[in-house]
């Protein structure tokens, strides 16, 4: 079998973005996920929020490590480059691909086996250095494409399809993040399009390290009643921490928002984040605060959604690392070979 | 014992002691007035308070080898006086610290000894000075005893010191009363000692990771990514060194990223991002690391995606002699990687060859897409060589191999990243980004077609590995051809080398000539073997191969990749992890000549 490409028929009904592309644009071969997994919707999502934001699908490139979540990156924009890397390593993939060329926007695709087992210390450090790119998990803390043996998402009073009890703690990627310095920290449900759309459109335009820990149930070895990653699970037990509406620059705020239950975050390229209805004063640009939270429903058996966490200005790698604006896989031969006067110079230093 | 212009001076040091810098004024001063030296480091792996060791072999004909025996030991260690001194020749000499008077033990040396200890005491009142300008006072008694140009000595330091002048008097003062209790207690200079060589050719002094660093800075490397490790970290910190000096923007910003990765997998995970994404990138590393690297490298072997890795060898396996010098990489590399796999190797022997090497490894990996190693070692990389001059082409520019634009693009029909449109085995690239709906592809790990789509067509799989093959056959045309050295019209017997032994084997080839075994002798420079290698092969009954491992590993490559008979291979191991003597190499080539000329295999006529 060879993969199969969706026949590019162009519906005249289809509505177009501001690039004139449809929806169909944005998509990628067929799905070979099993019916009802949750990763399929995320790669809906994602379709849609591209198409909205009018992304050009090349200026974007996809990143994986391996997983039934990591295939999903060829389910989505055909129009991109993607690298299905290695097991636990699409950080470092992601790292060097942003350090050849910043202008991209670099969009990692990676499972919970692969972000928080083998590939935690990648996560970790794909985190401090603030890469500036989109890390969705897709968490069904199990190892999908293995046959569901536990992952280190998985919560500890949770047992297995077979009847096997989770001995360990589990692993809270965003809290986590939030305390190694990531710049977006948010939490989806693959069951939830509409608080779904919004999150990854925002973590798109975030320029910084932004972290979508998305809960997308798999149905066939993680969807069963003693399961805490179930659809029904996650549907009894999400909070939102408030809703969020993903404005881009110049369009014009078309919600009243109530006064003082809702921020507004302004992002580098003028977009802004609008945040109603936050719980109890919930203040996303708290981090503290942020993982006390996401603690103490936790031990309510809880889990929380939304805008987690956000800090309205960091350095990405780039700025760290003192990079020229102009992409460094597009300089050319001279400015980048000192010839053979600067050579001799160093010979000479060297006599 | 040697005379003017001919011996070995050794420093025994405690390491953490500042002796670095004085030692190597010493090298410097000599190099300057037309001498060849060859200074290797004798390091612990430990950052205070071990023996250590720098040895400079001095010569005037022109041999880089080390040479065995010390003329003159500078034991200024306690701990390791016992073993210093059994290694100097009889008639040689010993200076050493006479602040704690000692007796030695032998009768047929000289020793020399010099209160330092107590003269720094007097001079200086800080300890941090007191110690570290004990070293800059053995120098100056070194100058005097051995006939040093005073001149070249302090000039050598001035430069340095970089305009420190205060500085520089302190250095002044402990050198003009090392060397003024020299000629006050000693017969200076020593029948030991050396003399300007006017018309010496024009050389530099150089370590084989500067060298590779500054390769990659005029290769246009723009991504570095890199995990610590001995000895190849000063190649990554040459190469972030070079970029701050050389490619600054003028606007603050500086053309490249270095970044020190979390661990090797990591490094090499970046560098193949980087490369994949259409920057020249590599890592550098040492054996641990290429054991970590193994599933990116097959990754990048098998997605085609350009990428240059330095192996700085040292002494394996496991964490093995992580501070000596070893060739025991060599199947490691040729093979990274689980399923099959082959790699371009480019097997430098100096810091000259691995600034050329390196700039060189970024063309093939971008022309061939595939992984490239520099195959280095702690000896070429981590000590300073006498070289040529190094010099650049400036008409010489990028070979960025098959890569299509958006203009090519445009004239695509239906674009096939692993289609072998040309024949070669090489299939055309595109760079994320390129064009808004032609080019793009999904890059896998997993089986593909022609296309990169998935496929577990078995068939399809047998075609593209053989594809590969087809791609790596082509290697032997870009890859650098060996060196071959033919001593008249040679003989039955030939040599077959690599890497950093070979100042010792050209020493080795005239010492056996001397003695009237004259052999041809073949460098190999590269892997794929090109036809020069079998050719050689064939040309010789018996071809011995120097390499510095246990278990002849370049034997067994020659034999399963140029497919030369083993019986015809004979090989000459030595894994002690020291830099090799010429002595060492003729006197085993010698002995196994003879061995064979005495057993039932045909007798062997040297020539
Ligand atoms: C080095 C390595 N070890 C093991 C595997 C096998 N493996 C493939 S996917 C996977 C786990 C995937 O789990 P997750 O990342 O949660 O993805 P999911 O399938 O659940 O979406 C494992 C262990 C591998 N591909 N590579
Ligand atoms: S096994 Fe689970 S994760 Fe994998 S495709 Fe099926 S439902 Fe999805
Ligand atoms: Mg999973």
């Amino acid at each position: 079998m060879t993969y199969m490409t969706k026949p590019s028929v162009r519906h005249p009904a289809l509505r177009q973005n501001d690039l004139g592309l449809t929806r169909r644009d944005y998509e990628g071969v067929i799905s070979t996920l099993c019916a009802g997994c949750g990763h399929d919707s995320v790669t809906a999502a994602i379709i849609e929020a591209c198409f909205e934001l009018s992304l050009p699908a090349h200026r974007l490139a996809k990143l994986s490590g391996i997983g039934c979540s990591s295939k999903t990156t060829n389910y989505f924009l055909n129009r991109s480059h993607g690298f299905n890397s290695v097991h636990g390593r699409m950080a470092a993939i992601a790292t060097g691909a942003n350090l050849a060329n910043r202008d991209l926007v670099y969009l990692g695709v990676s499972g919970d086996g692969d972000t928080a087992s083998i590939g935690l210390g990648q996560f970790c450090h794909a985190v401090r250095r603030q890469v500036n790119m989109v890390y969705i998990v897709e968490n069904n803390g199990t190892y999908g494409l293995t046959k569901g043996q536990f992952s280190a998402t998985n919560d500890r009073e949770s047992r297995s399809k077979k009847g096997k009890d989770n001995l360990f703690e589990a692993i809270d990627l965003c809290a986590m993040a939030i305390q190694l310095g990531a710049g977006f920290v948010a939490r989806g449900f693959s069951g939830d399009r509409e608080q779904l759309v919004p999150l990854i459109k925002a973590a798109i335009n975030y320029d910084g390290f932004a972290l979508l820990d998305i809960i997308s149930p798999c149905v066939t070895f993680n969807n069963h009643v003693a399961s805490t990653k179930s659809y029904d699970y996650i549907r009894d037990h999400s909070e939102a921490v408030g809703g969020l509406d993903f404005v881009p620059p110049e369009a014009e705020i078309e919600v009243d928002y109530e006064e003082g239950a809702s921020t507004s975050i302004t992002l580098h390229d003028g977009s802004k984040l609008e945040l109603s209805k936050l719980s109890d004063g919930y203040d996303p640009r708290d981090g503290h605060g942020a993982i006390d939270v996401i603690r103490r429903q936790y031990e309510q058996g809880n889990v929380v959604t939304g805008l987690l966490y956000v800090r309205e200005d960091v350095d990405d790698l780039h700025a760290r690392l003192n990079t020229p604006s102009q992409a460094l896989n597009a300089l050319p031969e001279s400015d980048l070979c000192p010839g053979q006067v600067a050579l001799e110079a160093i010979n000479e230093t060297m006599r | 014992m040697t005379g003017i212009n001919d011996f070995v001076v050794k420093f025994a040091n405690v390491n953490g002691s500042g002796s670095a810098s004085a030692n190597g004024f010493f090298a410097k001063a000599l190099f300057r007035m037309g001498l060849t030296v060859s200074p290797k480091n004798i390091f612990p792996s430990n950052i205070q308070g071990l023996p250590t060791w720098f040895e400079v072999r001095v010569n005037d004909k022109g041999y880089g080898g080390r040479r065995d025996g010390v003329d003159l030991f500078v034991a200024m260690n306690p701990q390791s006086y016992e073993q210093d001194i059994e290694e100097v020749v009889p008639g040689g000499y010993v200076l050493y610290d006479s602040t704690m008077e000692r007796f030695f033990g032998r009768d047929d040396i000289t020793i020399l000894g010099i209160p330092i200890a107590r003269m720094c005491a007097y001079a200086y009142e800080d300890p941090r000075q007191r110690q570290l300008f004990k070293n800059v006072m053995y120098l100056g008694a070194l100058a005097a005893l051995l006939d040093m140009d005073a001149e070249v000595v302090e000039l050598v330091i001035r430069q340095k010191l970089g305009g420190k002048e205060k500085l520089f008097e302190a250095n002044l003062k402990a050198l003009h009363m090392g060397r003024d209790y020299a000629h006050a207690n000693f017969e200076c200079p020593l029948p030991v000692r050396v003399q300007s060589v006017p018309d010496a050719p024009d050389r530099i002094m150089m370590s084989g990771n500067d060298a590779a660093g500054l390769g990659c800075i005029y290769a246009g490397a723009t991504g570095a990514a890199w995990y610590p490790i001995t000895p190849s970290t000063s190649l990554a910190e040459a190469f972030e060194g070079y970029m701050l000096k050389l490619r600054g923007d003028g606007e603050g910003a500086y053309r490249g990223a270095v970044v020190q990765a979390e661990d090797e997998l990591a490094a090499i995970g970046i560098a193949v991002g980087a490369g994949w994404n259409g920057a020249r990138s590599f890592t550098a590393t040492s054996g641990p690391g290429i054991s970590l690297m193994g599933e990116f490298i097959g990754l990048a072997y098998f997605a085609e995606v350009p990428v240059v890795i330095f192996d700085i060898q040292r002494g394996g396996p496991s964490t093995g002699m992580p501070t000596r010098t070893q060739q025991s990489d060599v199947l490691a590399c040729a093979y990274a990687s689980h399923g099959d796999t082959r790699h371009v190797m480019l097997i430098p022997n100096d810091p000259r060859e691995c600034f050329e090497f390196a700039a060189q490894a970024f063309d093939l990996a971008e022309r061939l897409q595939t992984p490239v190693f520099v195959l280095s070692d702690l000896d070429i990389g981590m000590n300073d060589w006498p070289i040529e001059p190094l010099s650049w082409d400036d008409t010489r520019s990028f070979d960025r191999g098959k890569v299509l634009d958006a203009a090519a693009l445009e004239d695509v029909e239906r674009f096939g990243r692993y289609l072998d449109v040309d024949g070669d085995g090489i299939p055309y690239r595109t760079i994320p980004g390129t064009h808004a709906t032609k080019g793009a592809y999904f890059t896998r790990g997993s089986s593909h077609d022609a296309y990169a789509g998935y496929t577990e067509d078995g068939q399809i799989n047998v075609e593209n590995m053989q594809r590969l093959t087809r791609k790596f056959d082509g290697a032997l045309d870009l890859v650098p051809k060996p060196e071959e050295h033919r001593r008249g019209s040679g003989g039955d017997a030939g040599l077959i080398y690599f890497g950093s032994t070979h100042a010792a084997v050209q020493e080795a080839l005239d010492q056996l000539e001397a003695q009237g075994f004259a052999m041809n002798a073949l460098r190999l420079r590269a892997f794929p073997f090109t036809q020069e290698v079998l050719k050689f092969a064939e040309e010789h009954e018996r071809v011995f191969v120097l390499e510095q491992n246990r278990d002849a590993q370049m034997r067994t490559l020659l034999m399963a990749e140029a497919g030369i008979p083993g019986e015809k291979l004979v090989p000459l191991l030595n894994f002690d992890g020291m830099p090799l003597t010429a002595t060492f190499i003729s006197d085993a080539l010698k002995t196994a000549l003879e061995v064979e000329a005495d057993g039932d295999k045909p007798a062997f006529r040297i020539v």
